[in-house]
């Protein structure tokens, strides 16, 4: 395999595994910038997304695109749900607080779905299968390629929702002076709800994406990739959008590109130690805003 | 204190001095020469010139955002200045950090009060004096007998500076509960107790009423003549600044418009068009 | 003599301590205790070093790290591989004492790396690197042979006892309750308090951040030692970002800052587990809703104002029948 291929090679797949990472680091970034909360508790929703299309497809016997569209509601009733029941009462508690609690909650997703689905993993029934589109020596899976599309074409429908559409709007105010915001007449609960069901859906369609690229899944499949995420999320700098997207794809590309050329077993160290580097260089993040205190 | 003592005839007249007939002694506390902040290409501050002598009380005026407390961040440089030096007793504070700067001799208080809200008002007057208290880190891990002496010392210290401010029967209260103006006093004590040649006050009287502030007045007075120590303030409430202040120096837009005497100010003209706006508009 | 308040208070968290450790050491020598107990002393002893030490860097600093357990790994790997080399040459008085100090040194070195962002970085960008150091520090040792890759450590003699391990918590809880009344620890919790306000009182955030940073790391180093020779192998997998957070809770129940809530939530929160394991498939469920509720109770405002509302309406009830009693008396005196 000559030098080139190979590098376009693992650039295409860093881009597939950046695209899931991405869409998990938007739901991060997109709850933190509102709601000014880590919700720990959001990579289990990509399992739970697996999981609830595994139950709607193998189970339930639907198609799989009624399934895919039914684990993407789920995961949105799940996360308002989750939202309403352990995040709101804690909206003016100490940060601290809603994270410990938002640890509580992932520890409580991954051990209801292992009551659910037992200690070994479950294979996930939906695949393009291994067929690969070759592009002059490249060769790219096809699932590959829909990983990418979706993930763009997500990203530009969720650019236009938040730039455009009143509840966009009414989000970005939100993020911007949460008080301020009410005041103008913006239904605050609301909007953080409606963020957690946007959030939850990304993260439904990162369950789906994961379950075709690994084949199974388990009830801590959601963990790594969440963290991953929001490395990907704070790398971009928490909060900005296009910082979660930029993140997550470069966060999945460095990953692909440590495991092709230095070490597979390293990925990750190296992967965290690019993060601390970015880190100390802009401390928030590659497109975070500068946070100056008035004195 | 017989104020015409430190009246007598000048010996050297710096042009930046308000009050050119003081006797500013051989140094001036506070020299602060061609000052200036850019943000992001806007100048907030510019040309700022001022001296500052010892024992002095100066006010420092001007309508809001004229860039008052911006002066006070670069002098504590919180805010790294852009252009020009200050001079603390001779000595440079460029290149400083903020608590550098606070050994050199500048203590501050904040227009947002910022206490240790979780701590005793004792521990916030410890935590000011933290500089001057002598016993290492060994001390601190196994109390040993110079940690008590050290604490038995700073304790009587405390008291001594908060009955100053008349709060030393409140110093086991915890800070954060404080009625709002004892709030204001305690920023103040807690910057008397860095042991400073100039302490800046950020409005000091900010939310006080009447009888608070005109007591707040004798508190500053009695501090600097006890502490042989310069006070420089921003206020907003003229009988304060007008009452204690033996220079003012008036800021507008980022520059300094009038320097003087309180009677001298009060009847500038450029002075009053800045406050209310020209005259027949 | 009155006693400051602050003193009272020390004295009775030492009292609680030692008085708890005194019954179960006795407990323990007469052979009262079930062995499902007496293993579980040395990791409770353990769990309490973690959660005193990382409250120094969380609820002194009020910085929040997600990577304590690294510096227990460090520790565990050093003071082990100390040990180890040391199994022939020297007797386990000697050899034990000095492997906790290498490993709690080795831990402090770490401490200063990890400390040196946390000069530019604050809140949750904190957060993530210190789990990124964590992560990385994982990651490392798990690829290097010498220490024995994924398989673990093994080899190191099974020097760990309850009685040292209670010695070692006694002066872990020494350092952190002095440090807390001192110069240096009041600095510390001026930064938590308002940063600009600390500096503007002359304090030097940097010395005293890593201060914080490197006290924290070399006790949790010190309790990676205990792990180490209490099982005598060690694997990476042990000092994941999940045993950092599990320690963060332990910091967090017991109240930030209080070394007293720390040692108790400690204790309930590896026992507590423990004890659900009748419930077999359904104690980490169980667990989990247990650590939701609390934390809702705990800090939500409504909760909280209930509670004060209760706790309001109790002393009235209180007062009341003291007042009635006073009168009472006044009466049959009259």
């Amino acid at each position: 395999m000559g030098t080139i291929t190979k590098l376009l090679e693992s650039l295409l797949s860093g881009l597939s595994l950046g695209s899931i990472y991405a869409l998990i680091a938007l739901g991060y970034t997109m709850v933190y910038g509102i709601a000014k909360m880590l919700n720990f508790a959001h990579g289990d929703i990509i399992m739970a997304g697996a999981f609830s299309i595994i139950v709607f497809t193998a189970t339930c016997g639907l198609p799989p695109i009624v399934a895919i569209l039914l684990g993407i509601v789920f995961c949105m009733l799940l996360g308002v749900t989750v939202e309403f029941l352990a995040y709101r009462p804690l909206r003016k508690a100490s940060p601290l607080a809603v994270l410990i609690t938002a640890i509580g909650v992932s520890y409580l997703l991954q051990n209801v779905a292992q009551l659910l689905f037992g200690t070994s993993d479950t294979e996930f029934p939906i695949s393009v299968g291994n067929s690969a589109l070759a592009l002059g020596s490249v060769s790219v899976k096809y699932s590959v390629l829909l990983t990418v599309a979706v993930t763009g074409a997500i990203m530009i429908i969720l650019t236009l929702f938040i730039s455009k559409s009143r509840t966009g709007k009414a989000m970005r105010a939100v993020s911007e002076d949460k008080d301020a915001a009410e005041l103008m007449g913006i239904n605050v609960n609301r909007t953080i709800s409606v963020t957690f069901a946007i959030g939850s859906a990304l993260a439904a369609v990162a369950g789906l994406f994961y379950g075709m690229a690994y084949h199974y899944v388990g009830a801590t499949t959601g963990a790594m990739p969440g963290i991953k995420a929001f490395v990907a999320a704070v790398f971009g700098g928490i909060g900005s959008i296009p910082g979660a997207m930029l993140g997550g794809i470069l966060l999945g590309i460095i990953e692909k590109l440590a495991q092709t050329y230095i070490s597979t077993e390293l990925s990750d160290a190296i992967v965290f130690g690019v993060l601390i580097l970015v880190l100390i260089v802009k401390p928030t993040g590659l497109l975070g805003k500068k946070i100056s205190e008035k004195v | 204190m017989n104020r015409s003592v430190e009246r007598t005839p000048m010996v050297e007249v710096p042009s930046n001095a308000i009050i050119p007939e003081r006797d500013l002694g051989k140094m001036p506390v506070l020299d602060i020469r061609h000052l200036g902040i850019d943000f992001g290409g806007l100048t907030a501050v510019d040309d700022f010139n001022l001296t500052v002598g010892r024992t002095e009380i100066a006010g420092l005026i001007g309508p809001n955002g004229a860039g008052k407390t911006t002066v006070f961040n670069m002098l504590t440089n919180v805010y790294q200045p852009t252009r020009g030096s200050i001079l603390v007793d001779g000595n440079a504070t460029q290149g400083k950090s903020t608590d550098q700067v606070v050994k050199m001799g500048i203590a501050r208080t904040f227009q947002n009060i910022r206490l240790f809200g979780s701590m005793s008002v004792m521990d916030n007057v410890k935590i000011g004096m933290h500089t001057h208290i002598r016993y290492n880190l060994f001390d601190s891990i196994f109390h040993t007998p110079r940690y008590h002496k050290g604490e038995k010392l700073s304790r009587a210290r405390v008291l001594e500076l908060l009955d100053v401010f008349g709060m030393a029967d409140m110093a086991n209260h915890v800070a954060g509960s404080l009625p709002y103006g004892a709030q204001r006093r305690l920023e103040i004590v807690r910057a008397l107790a860095t042991e400073p040649k100039i302490i800046l006050l950020d409005e000091p009287a900010a939310g006080m009423n009447p009888s608070e502030t005109a007591e707040l007045m004798n508190n500053i007075r009695t501090m600097r003549d006890e502490f042989k120590i310069s006070v420089m303030l921003i206020e907003h409430d003229m009988n304060l600044v007008m009452g204690i202040c033996e220079g003012i120096c008036v800021l507008n837009y980022g520059r300094i418009i009038a320097k003087g005497t309180p009677e001298e100010i009060m009847s500038n003209p450029e002075v009053i068009e800045a406050y209310l706006g020209k005259k027949g508009a | 003599m009155k006693l400051k308040k602050a003193t009272v208070n020390k004295l009775i968290t030492y009292l609680m301590v030692i008085g708890m450790f005194t019954a179960i050491y006795i407990l323990n020598e007469g052979g009262y205790l079930s062995r499902q107990l007496q293993k579980m002393l040395v990791p409770i002893c353990i769990n309490i070093i973690l959660a005193i030490s990382l409250n120094i860097t969380v609820g002194f600093l009020g910085e929040l790290t997600l990577g304590h357990a690294a510096f227990m790994s460090v520790g565990a790997y050093s003071g082990c591989l100390f040990s180890i080399a040391m199994k022939e040459t020297l007797p386990m008085a000697a050899r034990f004492p000095l492997a906790m100090l290498v490993g709690g040194l080795v831990a402090a070195v770490f401490g200063i790396l990890v400390g040196i962002p946390v000069l530019r970085l604050r809140g949750d960008y904190l957060a993530i690197v210190t789990l990124a150091f964590g992560e990385i520090i994982r990651n490392v040792i798990l690829n290097i042979d010498f220490f024995g890759g994924a398989s673990g450590l093994k080899g190191t003699p099974r020097d760990s006892t309850f009685l040292i391990a209670a010695i070692v918590v006694l002066i872990t809880m020494f350092v952190a309750m002095n440090l807390q009344s001192s110069r240096h620890g009041r600095a510390i919790m001026a930064i938590r308090d308002n940063r600009i306000a600390a500096e503007s009182a002359g304090i030097n955030l940097t010395y005293y951040k890593l201060l914080a940073f490197v006290l924290a790391a070399f006790f949790a180093g010190v309790a990676g030692v205990l792990y180490g020779h209490n099982l005598a192998s060690i694997t990476p997998d042990k000092f994941d970002y999940n045993r950092s957070i599990e320690i963060l809770v332990v910091v967090v129940l017991g109240g930030l800052g209080s070394v007293r809530g720390a040692i108790i939530a400690a204790i309930i929160m590896y026992i507590l587990p423990e004890y659900l394991r009748f419930m077999k498939d359904y104690r980490m469920l169980i667990y989990s809703i247990v650590l939701i509720l609390m934390m809702l109770l705990n800090s939500s405002p409504a909760a909280i104002a209930i509670k004060t509302r209760i706790r309001e309406a109790l002393s009235g009830v209180f007062k009341k029948s003291k007042k009635t009693a006073i009168n009472g008396k006044g009466g049959s005196e009259a």
